[in-house]
Parts: C-alpha cells; sequence; structure tokens
C-alpha cells in the first residue's frame, strides 16, 4: 500500500483560476479532502471519472472490487478501522442500486462514506434510458444527504458539504450522483474550499450546563450506578475521556456490539456486552441499577429487549450527539446532548470520586455463575468436536487481543464479539445495526486498507462467506493482507438456533451446502486451509498469522451448537437464558 | 390521546425535500392530513405545513426526525390552540339552480363567501376558514348539484412565534449563538481525575 503525501482538508487552496472538467474537479476535491484510497467499479456512465482517474493514479489509489456492494462494504471497514471518511465510486443503473444495502447499512451503524456515482447524461433524466435509475429517491431513507449534480461547476462545493456531512456529527453516508455531462463538462474552477458550516445543519447540539449539573448529581447520589456504552465513544474519539469518567466514578460498564474494543476487554470495570447475545450480569443487572448512564449509544431492541422491562427501576441519563435519540426508546430522566469528547469532561469534572466494591462484586458474581454454565464449556469443550468459542479463544492467545477482528453476521459473530479480546479501539468492525450477511469479507478488504500497520482477521460464516465470496477476487489482484476464518457449521446456525428453541426443530431451508472453500481459495491463488481437529488448531491459526499475504483457514465447528445466554424475543433483559 | 397537530418546517429550496421529509411519515404508516409548502417570510426559506392526527409523543419524535435533516432548518409542532390556521375551499356549481333556487347573496354573507367566476352554466365559490366552515357550505350547496369541490391544505401562523429571521441569523453563525455551552470545567483539566 503506498502511502501519499496529505494536504490536509482544513485547508483552503486558492489556485488561480483554471479550465477542468467536471470529473478532474471530483478527483481534485479527494485529494483535498485527504482521501487516498478509493474503492471502485467503473461502468459506462461513470466513465469520465475512470478516465481521469487514469492520470491520478500516482496520487490515489484505486481498488477494483468484484461487486459494488463489496466496494461500500470495504469503504465502510477502512472507515471504521481508521476514523476517517470512506470513499466509493460505482456507475449508474445497477452499479447504484447494488451499494444500496451498504448505504443501509452504514446510515443504521452511523458510519462516514461518501458514495459517488455515475449518472446518465442530465437531457435524458427521466427517459428510461440505458442503466438509468432514480438513485437519488432510491437512496433517499438510507443516506444522510444525497445530491444530483447536472452542471460541473456544482461539483467543488457539492463535494466539499458532501465530506463534511458523512463525518461530522453523528456520522452517516452520503451519495452524489453526478450525471455524465456534469463529468465531461469544463468549467472555470477556483480551487476546492473545504465546507465546515451549513446554515441548516446541526452537528453538533449546544450542550447545556444546566443537564451536566443535574446528570452528576444523579450519578454522585447513586448507589449502583451502572454505564452502559455504544460507538459514539469511538465515533467522537473520546476513548481516553470515557476511561476517565468510568475510573474517576468508579462506574462498571457495559458495551453494545459497536461499542466494543472503546474500552479494553481487561479493564477491571469493563463487565462485557449487552443485549440478546450479551454477558449475564449487564443484562440482568441493568434492571437492578438505580442510575443507568448511557454514552453514545441508541438502545437498539436487541440491547434492550422488551422495553417496558428494561430498567423501569433506573433514573436514565443519556448523553447523545443526536438530539433525535433522546426518549426515542427509554425515556430519559436527564438528557445530555452533545458530542461525547466535550460533555464527558464536563460532566467527570463534577463528579465525587468513588468506588462501588458490592456493586461490582454483584457483576463479578454473575460473570461467575455464566462462566460455570456456558463460557467453560464453550472455551474448553468436552465434547471432541470444536466449538467457536475455543477458536475465538486459541485466536486470542496468539493476537494478543492486538488484531483488527472483522465478523459477518450470525452465530460466530455472538461469539467473537463475547470472547475476542481487545486492546485498541476502532479494532472491531461489524455490521451491527443491520445485520449484513456478506459484510466481513470486503469490511476486512477495507479494514486494512484503513490500519495497514494492524493484523486484520475476518470472522466468517459458511453463509455470509458465500454472500461476497467474489471479494477474493480483490485480494488476490491488490494483494491484500488479510486473514479469513471461516467457522464452519454446515448450517444458516443463527436461524437454525431459532427453529430449534422457538419453532419445535423445524429447520426449514437452514442445511446450507458449501463448496470447498479451501480450493476456492487455491483458485484465486489464496493459500488455505482446513481443520477439524482440536490438536491442529492452534498451529493451524499460528500458520495462519504468520503466513505472509492472505489466508484462509476453515474450520469445521460443531453443527447444531447453540450461542448462550439469551434473551429471547419479547423477554425482558433479566429474563435472560443461561441455556 | 391522539388529537390533531400541525408541523411546521422551515427548509432550504431543495429538490427531494418534500420526498425526504415524506418518508420520515410513510415509514412508521402515518398519514398525512394535508400538507402546504410555500414560501416564509424570509426570501430562499420554504415553509412547509404538515397536519396529522397523533400522540404528542409520536410528534415529538417526528419532529426530531425531520429536525435532523441537513436541509431542514427548524421545525415546531403546535396544538390548534396554539396557531391561526385557514384552509381554503372551491366550490362549483350551476348557476341556473342557484340563482333560481336561493338567494345567493344570503349564501355568501352566511358562509363568508365570494363569487370567483360567474358564468351562465356554472359559478365557482369560495371560501376560507376551518374544517367545519368549508364543510358546512358543502352540505348546503350539494342540493343544487354541487359539481366539483376542492379544499387546500391548512397554512397556519403559529401564534407565539416571533418569526424565522432570528433564528436564521443564529444558524447563519458558524458557531452557536447564546446558548453556548458553557465550558467553564473544560478549563479545569486538572480536576479531572486520571487513574
Amino acid at each position: 500500500m503506498e502511502t501519499i503525501e496529505l494536504k490536509p482538508a482544513t485547508e483552503t487552496h486558492n489556485e488561480p483560476t483554471i479550465t477542468i472538467s467536471g470529473s478532474e474537479a471530483v478527483l481534485n476535491a479527494m485529494i483535498a479532502e485527504g482521501v487516498q484510497t478509493i474503492f471502485g467499479y467503473p461502468g459506462g456512465a461513470i466513465m469520465p471519472i475512470y478516465d481521469a482517474l487514469y492520470d491520478y493514479s500516482n496520487r490515489l489509489n484505486h481498488i477494483l472490487v468484484r461487486h459494488e456492494q463489496g466496494g461500500i462494504h470495504a469503504a465502510q471497514g477502512f472507515a471504521r478501522s481508521s476514523g476517517k471518511t470512506g470513499v466509493v465510486f460505482a456507475t449508474s443503473g445497477p452499479g447504484a442500486t447494488n451499494l444500496v444495502t451498504g448505504l443501509a447499512d452504514a446510515m443504521i451503524d452511523s458510519t462516514p462514506v461518501v458514495c459517488i456515482t455515475g449518472q446518465v447524461f442530465a437531457h435524458l433524466l427521466g427517459t428510461d434510458a440505458f442503466q438509468e435509475t432514480d438513485v437519488i429517491n432510491i437512496t433517499t431513507p438510507v443516506t444522510k444527504w444525497n445530491y444530483q449534480v447536472t452542471d460541473a461547476s456544482e461539483i467543488p462545493a457539492v463535494l466539499a458539504k458532501a465530506f463534511y456531512i458523512a463525518r461530522s456529527g453523528r456520522p452517516g453516508p452520503v451519495l452524489i450522483d453526478i450525471t455524465k455531462n456534469a463529468q465531461i463538462q469544463k468549467f472555470e474552477y477556483n480551487g476546492y474550499t473545504p465546507c465546515n458550516h451549513i446554515r441548516s445543519y446541526r452537528p453538533k447540539p449546544v450542550i447545556r450546563k444546566k443537564f451536566v449539573e443535574e446528570a452528576a448529581k444523579l450519578i454522585n447520589a447513586a448507589e449502583r450506578p451502572f454505564v452502559i456504552f455504544g460507538q459514539g465513544v469511538i465515533l467522537g474519539k473520546a476513548e481516553k475521556e470515557f476511561k476517565t469518567f468510568i475510573e474517576k466514578a468508579g462506574i462498571p460498564a457495559a458495551w453494545t456490539i459497536l461499542g466494543l474494543s472503546a474500552l479494553p476487554t481487561d479493564h477491571p470495570l469493563n463487565t462485557g456486552m449487552l443485549g440478546m447475545h450479551g454477558n449475564y450480569g449487564p443484562n440482568v443487572l441493568t434492571n437492578e441499577c438505580d442510575v443507568l448512564i448511557a454514552v453514545g449509544m441508541r438502545f437498539d431492541d436487541r440491547v434492550t429487549g422488551r422495553l417496558d422491562k428494561y430498567a423501569k427501576q433506573a433514573k436514565v441519563i443519556h448523553l447523545d450527539i443526536d438530539p433525535s435519540e433522546i426518549d426515542k426508546n427509554v425515556k430519559t430522566t436527564v438528557p445530555v446532548w452533545g458530542d461525547c469528547k466535550e460533555t464527558l469532561p464536563l460532566l467527570t469534572a463534577l463528579l465525587e470520586q468513588k468506588m462501588y466494591p458490592q456493586w461490582l462484586q454483584r457483576f463479578r458474581d454473575c460473570t461467575k455463575k455464566e462462566e460455570e454454565e456456558v463460557i467453560l464449556e464453550e472455551l474448553n469443550p468436552s465434547g471432541e468436536v470444536l466449538t467457536m468459542g475455543e477458536v475465538i479463544n486459541t485466536l486470542n492467545e496468539l493476537t494478543k487481543g492486538d488484531a483488527i477482528i472483522v465478523t459477518d453476521v450470525g452465530q460466530h459473530q455472538m461469539v467473537a464479539c463475547r470472547y475476542a479480546k481487545f486492546n485498541k479501539s476502532k479494532s472491531n468492525v461489524t455490521s451491527g445495526g443491520l445485520g449484513t450477511m456478506g459484510f466481513a469479507l470486503p469490511a476486512a478488504i477495507g479494514a486494512k486498507f484503513g490500519a495497514p500497520e494492524r493484523e486484520v482477521i475476518a470472522i466468517i460464516g459458511d453463509g455470509g462467506f458465500q454472500m461476497t465470496i467474489q471479494e477474493l477476487g480483490t485480494i488476490m489482484q491488490s494483494n491484500v493482507n488479510v486473514k479469513i476464518i471461516i467457522l464452519n457449521n454446515r448450517f444458516l446456525g443463527m436461524v437454525r438456533q431459532w427453529q430449534q428453541l422457538f419453532n419445535e426443530r423445524r429447520y426449514s431451508f437452514v442445511n446450507i451446502e458449501s463448496p470447498d472453500f479451501v480450493a476456492v481459495a487455491k483458485g484465486y491463488r489464496i493459500e488455505g486451509k482446513m481443520v477439524s481437529e482440536r490438536k491442529e488448531l492452534k498451529s493451524s491459526l499460528q500458520e495462519m498469522l504468520t503466513h505472509p499475504g492472505a489466508y484462509l483457514l476453515e474450520v469445521m465447528v460443531g453443527k447444531e451448537n447453540n450461542v448462550f445466554p439469551m434473551v429471547p424475543q419479547g423477554c425482558g433483559v433479566s429474563e435472560i437464558r443461561l441455556k | 390521546m391522539k388529537q390533531e397537530f400541525t408541523v411546521t418546517v422551515y427548509t432550504e429550496n431543495q429538490v427531494g425535500l418534500l420526498n425526504r421529509i415524506a418518508i420520515i411519515f410513510s415509514r412508521r404508516k402515518i398519514n398525512i392530513e394535508s400538507l402546504n409548502t410555500s414560501p416564509s417570510e424570509i426570501e430562499g426559506i420554504h415553509r412547509f405545513t404538515i397536519v396529522i392526527n397523533e400522540t404528542e409523543d409520536v410528534v415529538r419524535k417526528l419532529v426530531r426526525q425531520i429536525e435532523k435533516q441537513v436541509d431542514v432548518l427548524k421545525a415546531y409542532f403546535n396544538t390548534n390552540d396554539q396557531i391561526v390556521w385557514q384552509e381554503l375551499a372551491l366550490y362549483k356549481v350551476p348557476t341556473d339552480e342557484i340563482a333560481e333556487k336561493v338567494k345567493v347573496e344570503r349564501l355568501l354573507r352566511e358562509h363568508g363567501a365570494r363569487a370567483v367566476v360567474i358564468r351562465k352554466d356554472y359559478t365557482i365559490f369560495e371560501t376560507s376558514g376551518h374544517r367545519e366552515e368549508t364543510d358546512n357550505l358543502i352540505s348546503v350547496l350539494e342540493p343544487f348539484g354541487l359539481i366539483e369541490f376542492v379544499r387546500s391544505a391548512r397554512v397556519a401562523i403559529i401564534k407565539e412565534s416571533a418569526g424565522f429571521h432570528l433564528k436564521l441569523r443564529e444558524f447563519e453563525q458558524a458557531e452557536p449563538g447564546e446558548e453556548t455551552l458553557e465550558n467553564e470545567y473544560l478549563n479545569k483539566g486538572k480536576d479531572v481525575f486520571v487513574m
């Protein structure tokens, strides 16, 4: 991967007026915004931009993906591992519609992505021209902002706006649709001015001192306070502020799936994962705490279970940058609007230094119970077949928690998030809100470009892997050094688990056959191996990690293992089942 | 309890914004009773007036979702007693019926209506007012062969509002105005405990 000298985005480029094409303006904007890597796929309506890209290839690294969905997931992975904005190029029509799943994913998981799509000539709009779709209207519900450019002179300002909107406030995906005539058109270019203000857009709500004080008062008076945190801590780059906050207040903390890695796994106040397949303690004790402090999380239904049985006894303090999240699902006692990078220090300053040894002991007792009933057997199984948990646990021993773990969706995702160790933030990349199977392989590619110095390991099920398997081609062509672990249980495991528990084992279409994954990888000139014996597991993982370049390790795991604990749908969090 | 709410939205004039706002309602399967877009008191800024029948809790959440849209400057919601509103209605009736059977003058006076067009074959009346008032004239005219009826969306003025000029000036500044965060604690870094 080539690194390129960056011009910081804050700099204004007042170059003398020159005449350039819309396409060149697009690429100049990329360079001015510090973009190094673009994931994309060419096509008819975006050809002028690709033609210009030919001359920019020493300054912009374009990664040719195998499907536009792979492109946007890669951009998401890039954004998540780097904290920067991911960029995708796609053509009109099918190219653009293939982005929709990734846009929806980025929207619900607040990932900053800028998509540039080609569009037919402006005079053909609405004529059902070849590869014409109404991309703006199709993508409206799944973008933070979108805009169609029909005149090249709009491009610098629109792209500046796009990058600003994507990364500021609560981040999200932005799509800019550019008609072919605007890409070709020459115009008077006055340089690129980054955007830092839009009058109709308030990315950061004003912090109310009154609420910060009320929140501090509640926390100081609490006997059993409990902090739950989400990706807001990572997106706000407030990991340090968050750690200082819980350490001073001495409050146990638990994370949502997207908050994972914001606080190191081994931190003494880290009590584990919330929600449907989260840890026993955080779920049960949510309904026993007296003050619940939510930081940068949105009370997703997978976290809360039944809302009328969720933390009803507690006073709720909600810190969020997005005012529409306040009171959306859970009624807040004290709302603390604002960027948590700013609100957390304000709050911390007002807190008394405290510890809650008895309360913390309750969490430890719960952990012990969960270990006895679930974790020990999962990590050190008595049976012959491998479990997903022991694969993750063995991986922990080898990576020491320093790797970026990218997961797909399903049982393996829950197991990986439950058991993987993390020392550093931005190390967990997964599709949380949308639950997009097929996310992990392309996202891992992007994550590697976003953090080339780090080890990137994709953990994927046999089902999800086959949804975006073609991205092995991207790994091959661009020499992406990602490690792929397929946890193969020969089932669509999560749906099978539900069918077993709630549909009387009526296994309806969850039996999935797979090709010889190792042979497929070999076909893409990617080294690989299959392992099904315990005694070979550690050495195989070691071999994978030491292999220079991409590697695929298929691990055969128990066919009908279930993920526990589990909060069954329609139950309260304290009704969590250990078996 | 569900009741009528009027949502007033100040927006930039952007193509596609109507769709962005409309889908906030349709996604939640909420029916829009009436929707009007018009210029506002400020040049270049548009004003949407949307009427829905919902609970206050739902409306508050909807308004926050609307305000979250990049091109929306501000959204307000009000109950009927907080606004002054009107709807405009047009009625087309056969002229001979009206001329022969009703005293047109009385009709116009009683319903605050006026005749917009009088032709040999038909007459068009116009009235404005609340729903009941425009409905009343329908029932009066129906026996005389009402040919066409149409009613506009609601337009409403918020009684308490001092207009949008000040708010806009605040929004046009890169930094928020007088409500700005009082950042006194941020300067006391040493008071923040670090383990």
